[in-house]
């Protein structure tokens, strides 16, 4: 299969990689990078447990083609926490307001609720529930992740 | 209030913060060296027979390592009543028949591989209403039982039957009766992460099975006796549960695809993975049970209930799973919710060449109470009754007896229609129909366990090393409810540790006592209850051991002291304080006299007696070790399908509000008050998280959610089709956590995992019905169904 190979900044690191053309983002996460953070929960757009910023912005990485990532910054949920390990507020806030229960959307959730905050530090609740909209949740009914958003937020301003 | 330091307190789930990481491990992550991907070959047709299958091109394909078809195995029937095979030859009987299966080295190959398989089919005469199959001369589903024996009809053998009192007399004593028809749909589970498992042999052919399952010790009962049929009966299974992306049903049965991973394994000799795509998660994996029911009931002048009697179809699919039982949980709300009297229940279950069914959160319990509450409010219109006041009327009570033997204990039910009716301002806003209406729905629920196996029991160990360290092994699974941080408050609460100190195993068959599964709303309270019975004993054992070296370490702690300073005054010590287990406590993770909870020279950090017991250097070191196995003295039902199958019941009333476009048909649910019975709260916060989600699951049951199935097809087999409630669909639930602690619950608590689905829908067709005047008894309540009712409802 024709390879590509692509430079990139990942969470923080400049790194390449060398993947078949056809690979998503995603699929270049999970498989070369091994960072499987990001998830798959239906491969085609619909879901948005894939979701990573790039360029600030949050998408879905299953749709991303691996060629157009060249020169971008990526950065996926195992990069937010601190070097220390200390948590991102986003993820403390989510832990300790119950906003994961399966966590399979958890990561997708954190990443588009972080693209959001990083570009309005104040969303109104009407904000969040927008850019959630992508990312579909089973198990909690989005009530505490919305909360713990607006959490971040608030302690935010 | 309780005087509980863990219990009842919100901790956070700090303890699954690998999961806000991106770095817990589900199926889907999950690698093992030499692994191959497997992929399943489904049926084209409904029903069809298979006259040729080439596989001779996806053999060649390279990459491939095994190539199987239902010709390769041997006959080995498996599922709830043995009716299917693992991959299927010969006939087809629905869509998602597994007809071939292949492994090879990359996910690729293996699709690519799928391509390659030839199947020639021909196609036979299907049927999909079960109405129409029902009916003689329908074409059959399956020819032949289990046993090989010709069947004649397509109603399974399997009626479920339940009478209690004299329904006959309870009509005749009727002032008021009613009767509707209702109908629920398939509804995917709709789980965020997909289905998957790894299957991998050991030389002497051991297996390990990564499987999401809920049920890992039926299932690997299930696995232990296919693979004895395949002549493999020495081998030992060990079924392992990775993190777990949702659950809600769909790992109650051992799947299909969970065999054949098997069988990939066994024919390679190499792990081997499967996992499902969206696509199949939708269209190859048993949905929620549909069911028609028909409901009639009754009650006198006074508004007491009479009589009620439903009959109820379930279209069964071409094979059966978990589906076919949900009428003993059905049976619960039809009997039992609301004191009434007399009853009837019949449902017949019936094969089609539809896709077949299991369980959803809730079992068969939501299908029912739409139809028990929707009726209930027919019934109250009819009576002139108040639809609040008529429930109250028929409330049930704690320490009554239902008529399917189910013994109530603590019973808030008055409680929640009250507070939800006042929430709501029910008084107010009721009966205006302009466009803006109030209806609630109440549930009745297992809460203490289900019976529905020979044990219900439920096994845990726990250990704790010399650092005061506590091990939980524990025998259910989670699938994301927080059952680790709920554990862990309870174990910590009985021994005295603290939540930190806890560490919860779960799901591992070889590690953990057996447990009939954490279904059924019961992981709590099973857990639970086994825990406090292992902490007891540890408690026992840590103190007893403090008898013997509390003594020890205060006597060599004073002679220190006076060597250090010869002035110092012994002190006169009453050693009665520690001289029995009886006489002290734990809290906190110190030991310490009863009498004397802050003693100077007694009250000892637990490490120290712990370490002190593994090095005491004289061949008599000692480890703390405690296992407890909790079976309920709870009663399978017998042949009238009676029993009291749970050691105590939930209750709960909703009330939603709704907003309903006379024009468009669209609702807007305004707001939901949920009030639960939960006995005591062990985390409120998790609470209200398995009450949200159960509220929005139900609401999406209500008014967006159905698997379309045509002709036996899938039809919507993506998440833009098959509509879920998204963080734009704003659905502002109030969860309201009414306590009675319930003495058989641990710490009081009963089961709450899926109540909070169970009333939603029929309350949001109550309120439709208050707002516009047209019940819609067929779920679900879509604009469309709407308009077409306001439209019948102007004509007329
Ligand atoms: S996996 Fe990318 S949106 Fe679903
Ligand atoms: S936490 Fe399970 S899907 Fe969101």
């Amino acid at each position: 299969m024709k390879k590509v190979s692509v430079c990139f900044t990942l969470n923080g690191d400049s790194v390449t990689a060398e993947v078949p053309v056809t690979w998503s983002l995603l699929k270049t996460l999970r498989e070369y990078f091994e960072l499987t953070g990001a998830k798959e929960g239906c491969g085609v757009g619909e879901c948005g447990c894939c979701t990573v910023i790039v360029d600030g912005d949050a998408v879905n990485s299953c749709l991303y083609p691996i060629p157009e990532i060249e020169g971008r910054s990526v950065v996926t949920v195992e990069g937010i926490a601190g070097k220390e390990g200390t948590l991102h507020p986003l993820q403390k806030a989510f832990l300790e307001n119950n906003a994961v229960q399966c966590g399979f959307c958890t990561s997708g959730m954190i990443m588009s609720a972080k693209a959001l905050l990083d570009k309005n530090p104040d969303p109104a609740e009407e904000d969040i529930r927008t850019s959630l909209s992508g990312n579909f949740c089973r198990c909690t009914g989005y009530v505490q992740i919305i909360e713990a958003v607006r959490r971040v937020a608030k302690g935010n301003t | 209030m309780s005087d509980y330091l863990y219990v009842g307190k919100d901790i956070p789930r700090t303890i699954e913060a690998d999961k806000v990481c991106g770095r817990a491990i589900y199926i889907n992550d999950l690698k093992r060296p030499g692994m191959l991907h497997g992929k399943i070959l489904y049926s084209r047709y409904a029903h069809a027979r298979i006259k040729r299958i080439d596989t001779s091109k996806a053999k060649k394909l390279q990459g491939v390592r095994a190539v199987l078809t239902g010709y390769d195995l041997p006959d080995v029937r498996v599922g709830f009543i043995k009716d299917q095979t693992v991959l299927k030859k010969d006939v087809v009987r629905q869509f998602r028949d597994e007809v071939a299966a292949v492994a090879a080295i990359s996910l690729e190959i293996a699709e690519e591989a799928l391509h390659l398989i030839d199947v020639d089919y021909e196609e036979l005469p299907a049927v999909f209403d079960p109405r129409e199959a029902m009916k003689e001369g329908a074409p059959l589903v399956h020819e032949v039982d289990a046993r090989g024996k010709p069947v004649r009809s397509n109603i399974l053998p399997l009626p479920w039957k339940f009478q209690a009192g004299d329904p006959e007399k309870g009509r005749r004593e009727s002032a008021y009766v009613v009767k509707d028809d209702v109908r629920t749909t398939w509804v995917n589970q709709g789980c965020m992460g997909t289905s998957g498992c790894i299957a991998e042999f050991d030389m002497n052919k051991n297996l390990t099975l990564y499987s999401q399952t809920n049920v890992p010790f039926l299932g690997k009962q299930r696995i232990q006796e296919y693979l004895s049929r395949l002549g493999l009966g020495k081998s030992n299974v060990r079924v392992l549960n990775p993190v777990v992306g949702g659950s809600f049903g769909t790992k109650l049965d051992t799947d299909i695809y969970e065999f054949i991973a098997i069988q990939l394994a066994l024919q390679t000799g190499k792990p081997v993975k499967i996992l499902f795509t969206r696509e199949e998660e939708f269209f190859a994996l048993p949905p929620r049970q549909p069911a028609l029911f028909n409901i009639e009931q009754g009650c006198d002048r006074e508004g007491n209930l009479t009589f009620r009697e439903v009959k109820a179809i379930l279209d069964n699919g071409a094979y059966t799973s978990w589906g076919a039982t949900t009428p003993s949980v059905m049976m619960m709300p039809i009997s039992s919710l609301y004191r009434v009297p007399n009853v009837r229940f019949d449902a017949t279950c019936v094969y089609t060449n539809n896709i077949y069914a299991q369980a959803m959160r809730g079992y068969g319990n939501p299908q029912a109470t739409f139809a028990v509450e929707t009726s209930m409010d027919r019934l109250a219109e009819e009576a002139g009754i108040d639809p609040a006041e008529l429930r109250l009327i028929n409330c049930n009570r704690p320490g009554e007896e239902t008529p399917m033997r189910l013994k109530i204990t603590t019973c808030p039910l008055e409680a929640c229609i009250k507070t939800v009716r006042e929430k709501i301002r029910w008084g107010e806003k009721r009966g205006k129909r302009n466009g803006r209406g109030v209806g609630m729905a109440s549930l009745i629920h297992v809460a203490g366990g289900a019976r529905v196996y020979k044990s219900d029991g439920h096994g845990i160990i726990v250990k704790v090393d010399q650092n005061g360290r506590v091990d939980v092994l524990e025998s259910g699974t989670d699938q994301g409810q927080g059952s680790p941080t709920v554990i862990s408050q309870m174990v910590a609460e009985a021994l005295g540790f603290k939540p930190d100190d806890v560490s919860i195993t779960l799901g591992d068959t070889s590690l953990c006592l057996w447990d009939a599964g954490t279904h059924a709303s019961r992981h709590t309270f099973m857990a639970g209850n086994a825990a406090i019975q292992a902490c007891r004993s540890i408690k026992r054992q840590i103190l007893e051991m403090a008898v013997e070296f509390i003594p020890q370490i205060v006597t060599y702690a004073i002679k220190k002291k006076k060597q250090k300073d010869p002035n110092f005054r012994e002190p006169d010590l009453d050693w009665k304080l520690v001289a029995s287990p009886e006489a002290m406590d734990i809290k906190d993770r110190y030991i310490f006299p009863q009498k004397a909870p802050d003693h100077p020279y007694f009250r000892t950090e637990v490490s120290e007696i712990l370490t002190r017991g593994l090095h005491v250097g004289t061949g008599q070191s000692r480890v703390v070790i405690a296992e407890a196995f909790y079976d309920p003295p709870t009663e399978m039902l017998d042949r009238e399908m009676k029993g009291n199958y749970s050691m105590t019941y939930a209750f709960g009333t909703t009330a939603v509000e709704v907003e309903v476009d006379k024009e468009t048909g669209e609702i807007k649910i305004v707001q939901v008050f949920a009030a639960h019975d939960v006995g005591r709260a062990m985390n409120p916060t998790l609470v209200k998280g398995q009450i949200y989600g159960a509220a929005y699951t139900g609401a999406g049951y209500g008014l967006t959610e159905e698997i379309q199935v045509r002709n036996g097809r899938v039809m919507n087999a993506n998440f833009r089709d098959y509509k879920m409630l998204t963080a734009k669909d704003v659905i502002p639930v109030e969860p309201i956590i009414i306590e009675v602690p319930d003495e058989s619950g641990p710490f009081g608590a009963k089961g709450i995992g899926e109540p909070g689905l169970v009333p939603t829908a029929p309350a949001i067709a109550n309120a439709v019905y208050d707002a516009v005047g047209v019940r819609i008894s067929d779920l679900p309540i879509t604009p469309e169904k709407i308009l077409s009712a306001l439209r019948k409802k102007d004509v007329c």
